[in-house]
């Protein structure tokens, strides 16, 4: 399905290794490694609860982790100094679930944001930059909107702009298709392989929906319980024996399996307040 | 039964106390190195690139000051009324009216206008601040920022903490100054004392350290009402009920700590 030559180790621009995160007293990643090759599209993908957020918000630098060590385009960013993160960052493009856009600015101010925080260019320039984006994601004429007037779809849109308004090495896209229309998802998934393909951006989706996954992904991450279960091609994943897996492709739920005692030991347990949803 | 159960709550209640000091304690904590970081960004933040945005600061002195000045203008007038009458009242006992002119002074440079000033900012500014922080969290746009490489502290609490602490002291001017105004139009009726008088016995009751003092301790009240806000607004966790939980709060507790500061710079400076 896909022409990349097979990715080899040596140009993975995200390592991580043995990542161990806590929320509160809560281990939510349990040891986990995953390398991320350049210009690929890797889908990150678990059911609700196996640690996929949280993974993509370590990749971000954005929490404090446990042990182990994550490595974006050569740098560890857990003893990066806050400088060479700034950096490291203005290389990193995100656009998050809700699209994160700020309110208080128009869809082109928010998109040109990057920009007037980290270039000198004179703000006409940056204003074409911005439209340029715009039209690249099909957002073309509402640059004077405010966020509170957009659709769902073209918030994400939107979002994609600003992300990719400083033409970043790595595009990370939390759950860019959830929450919206058949069509408009794919749309956004078109967007995605088309701007892998042209511009050889390396590009991290978190993501529960299948279809969408299968249709952009050249690897799938499996992520369960926050253990990386099994790393491949949509086909490898597709065919792959583990019941788990299969389960989530089924969208069977996991609670078929439970133990009876155990179900009983926690419905009549009580709980101490080190319980957090 | 008793004896197992009273202690137990004892304990529970003893523990709560200690949670909720810990946590105060950890709060006042954290608004101290807000107040540190903004201060770094303020003066270091050129040199990183990263520099402090005029607009930004001024677009938040526009919120925080201009837009006040008509509740301001309001409080203030009623206030100096309230206080003349009060005052008229109280030395007509001793049939010495003619002496409430330096009761008002004082009172209101020393204490009305910078007190009700700063409840309003807390009012107005303190909730709108925690507001606005909250959405933002709860909307990953503070995590926007920070993955774009723009730092938080820089971009959103600079320009606020800048804006109260010069704002507030802004306002408390213009309260001594409409306190003053109308508590003299209310003398001057009840009295029969004319502005020019009235004005006059003021210059010569009030010192340059009695306007000083309302000026200086409102900084104070600025910066805590800006520390208070945004500490309260990026705690902001569990939606749009968070949201509401800590503007409240940061209300709360901006007038909690603006009246006891009041108290404590009283104490020590004019002992």
């Amino acid at each position: 399905m896909s022409s990349l030559p097979p990715p080899t180790a040596r140009d993975a621009v995200i390592e991580v290794k043995d990542l161990v995160s806590h929320y509160g007293p809560r281990m939510i990643l349990k040891g986990l490694d995953l390398d991320i090759h350049q210009g690929e599209i890797m889908v990150i993908m678990g059911g609700s609860g196996s640690g996929k957020s949280t993974l993509l918000r370590h990749m971000l630098a954005l929490e404090t982790m446990t042990s182990g060590t994550i490595r974006i385009l050569g740098v560890d960013i857990a003893t990066a100094n806050p400088r060479r993160l700034a950096v490291l960052r203005k290389k990193m493009g995100v656009a998050f679930q809700g699209g994160a856009l700020f309110s208080s600015m128009s869809v082109v101010q928010n998109i040109m944001l990057p920009l007037v925080e980290h270039t000198k260019l004179d703000p006409a320039t940056m204003a074409i930059m911005a439209r340029f984006k715009l039209e690249v994601v099909g957002l073309a004429g509402f640059e004077a909107l405010m966020p509170a007037e957009l659709s769902g779809g073209m918030i994400k849109r939107a979002a994609f702009a600003r992300a990719l308004v400083m033409d970043p090495k790595i595009l990370f896209c939390d759950e860019p298709s959830a929450g919206l229309d058949p069509a408009v998802a794919s749309a956004i998934d078109d967007l995605i392989r088309r701007l892998r393909d042209a511009m050889g951006t390396t590009i991290v989706v978190v993501t529960h929906e299948l279809e969408s996954a299968f249709k952009i992904a050249d690897r799938i991450a499996v992520l369960d319980q926050g253990r990386i279960l099994f790393v491949g091609t949509v086909d490898e994943v597709r065919k792959h024996p583990n019941e788990r897996i299969q389960n989530l492709l089924n969208r069977r739920p996991e609670d078929d399996t439970i133990d009876p005692d155990d179900y009983l030991r926690r419905l009549t347990a009580e709980h101490g307040t080190g319980a957090r949803a | 039964m008793a004896s197992v159960t009273t202690p137990s709550a004892a304990v529970r209640f003893l523990e709560r106390v200690g949670r909720g000091s810990v946590r105060g304690v950890a709060e006042i904590g954290e608004g101290a190195g807000l107040l540190v970081q903004s201060v770094y960004w303020l003066i270091m933040g050129p040199g990183q690139r990263q520099p402090v945005r005029p607009q930004a600061v001024f677009a938040q002195m526009t919120e925080i000051g201009i837009r006040a000045i008509p509740i301001v203008g309001l409080m203030a007038a009623t206030v100096g009324i309230m206080l003349a009458i009060q005052g008229i009242y109280t030395l007509r006992v001793f049939g010495a009216e003619s002496r409430v002119t330096i009761g008002i002074a004082l009172s209101v440079t020393r204490e009305f206008a910078p007190l009700i000033t700063a409840i309003l900012v807390a009012g107005r500014t303190g909730s709108a601040l925690a507001a606005r922080l909250g959405t933002m969290e709860i909307n990953q746009e503070i995590d926007a920022l920070r993955v774009m490489g723009i730092n938080p502290v820089r971009f959103l609490v600079v320009p606020a903490v800048l804006g109260c602490l010069v704002m507030v002291p802004s306002l408390t001017v213009f309260s001594d100054i409409v306190g003053l105004w109308a508590a003299g139009i209310y003398v001057g009726a009840e009295l029969g004392m004319n502005m020019a008088a009235y004005v006059d016995e003021l210059i010569q009751v009030l010192t340059e350290n009695d306007i000083l003092h309302g000026i200086a301790k409102s900084a104070i009240f600025g910066v805590l009402i800006a520390v208070i806000g945004v500490i309260n607004g990026l705690s902001v966790t569990g939606g749009a009920e968070g949201v509401g939980r800590y503007t409240t709060r940061a209300v709360v507790q901006s007038i909690a700590a603006i009246v006891v500061t009041d108290m404590v710079f009283v104490f020590v400076v004019t002992r």
